[in-house]
């Protein structure tokens, strides 16, 4: 997933959590890069059409940054659902976060042939524990 | 989150190679599946036959290549068979409907091996770390692969032109 891909969909779920802009200090944090650095890329999605920056208040997703985030978003649930399934990686969500930049959304695509995902995806997708709530199911059973 | 495009340590390099095994193994299956298929049409068209040949057997052989480096990672390959069921699970879904589909799978195939050996060679080459297998030899069999993935490419696409 390349960085815009990666900052759209930090975007998106810090305004399903807050229910509002994404401030660019929450957004720094939950990429671990440097506040510069997020208004930097938030600067790039402006111009693209992406994102519009509101002063005092965050960063909002257009229709077409939404749309976008939310591919995004099914490729993460891809290499998550992928790590859990295929490989048996208990920490699919640690290593999910750290092998998104690598894995390219043609990849995820073609790993995508031989998981069975849900058909809801992304809409599954739980902002606060950053995974699939399906999948949470499936991997964590609680013990209650 | 990481927004970084790098291989951070041995782990993750298993990983990303399990990824790409994993990958060669799809090609292969799928490969062979389309081949069934046309075959149980009794529509077989050698050209094709012989790219679906070439593409099963080129994949084994990468797959073969990358097992090797990922057994001096100490780490463990994923079984074909396990990877073959799983295609056969999805493919009723995921089935070209024609030769044109076979042709446009395989190229999607060749091209999304091509992209993650192209990512994955950058990754390492941006990355500090030290591996516990020799940068160098580990650099040139994932080249190696990435141009047979550019050949591939090439050769279907050449096919896709006649086919016009």
């Amino acid at each position: 997933m390349n960085t815009a891909d990666q900052y759209l969909k930090a975007i998106y779920l810090i305004q399903e959590m807050e229910d509002g802009p994404a401030a660019t200090g929450a957004l720094a944090d939950m990429l671990d890069v440097s506040p510069a650095s997020a208004n930097e890329m938030i600067g790039k999605l402006e111009s693209r059409g992406l994102a519009e920056h509101e002063k005092y208040k965050g960063v909002r997703l257009t229709d077409e940054g939404i749309t976008r985030a939310r591919d995004a978003i099914q490729t993460y649930c891809i290499i998550e659902r992928f790590l859990a399934n295929v490989l048996d990686v208990e920490d699919f969500r640690g290593e999910a976060r750290e092998l998104e930049a690598v894995i390219d959304d043609t990849v995820a695509d073609r790993l995508d042939t031989i998981i069975n995902r849900n058909p809801n995806c992304p809409d599954c997708f739980d902002a606060d524990t950053d995974a699939c709530r399906e999948l949470e199911v499936e991997c964590e059973p609680t013990a209650d | 989150m990481s927004v970084s495009h790098r291989v951070g340590s041995d782990h993750q390099l298993a990983r990303l190679l399990q990824i790409g095994i994993v990958l060669e193994e799809v090609v292969e299956a799928r490969a062979h599946h389309h081949y069934q298929s046309l075959d149980a049409e009794r529509d077989l068209d050698p050209e094709i036959e012989a790219l679906l040949a070439d593409a099963a057997e080129e994949s084994a052989a990468h797959r073969e290549r990358l097992e090797a480096v990922i057994a001096d990672l100490d780490a463990e390959s994923i079984p074909f068979e396990d990877i073959e069921t799983l295609v056969e699970a999805q493919y009723a879904q995921t089935k070209p409907e024609d030769f044109d589909g076979v042709l446009y799978d395989q190229l999607c195939n060749e091209e999304t091996a091509y992209k993650f050996y192209d990512d994955l060679v950058s990754a390492i080459e941006a990355s500090d770390a030290r591996f516990s297998v020799d940068r160098a030899r580990l650099l040139d069999t994932l080249r190696s692969i990435k141009e047979d993935e550019a050949d591939g490419v090439e050769d279907v696409t050449k096919i896709m032109e006649t086919r016009d």
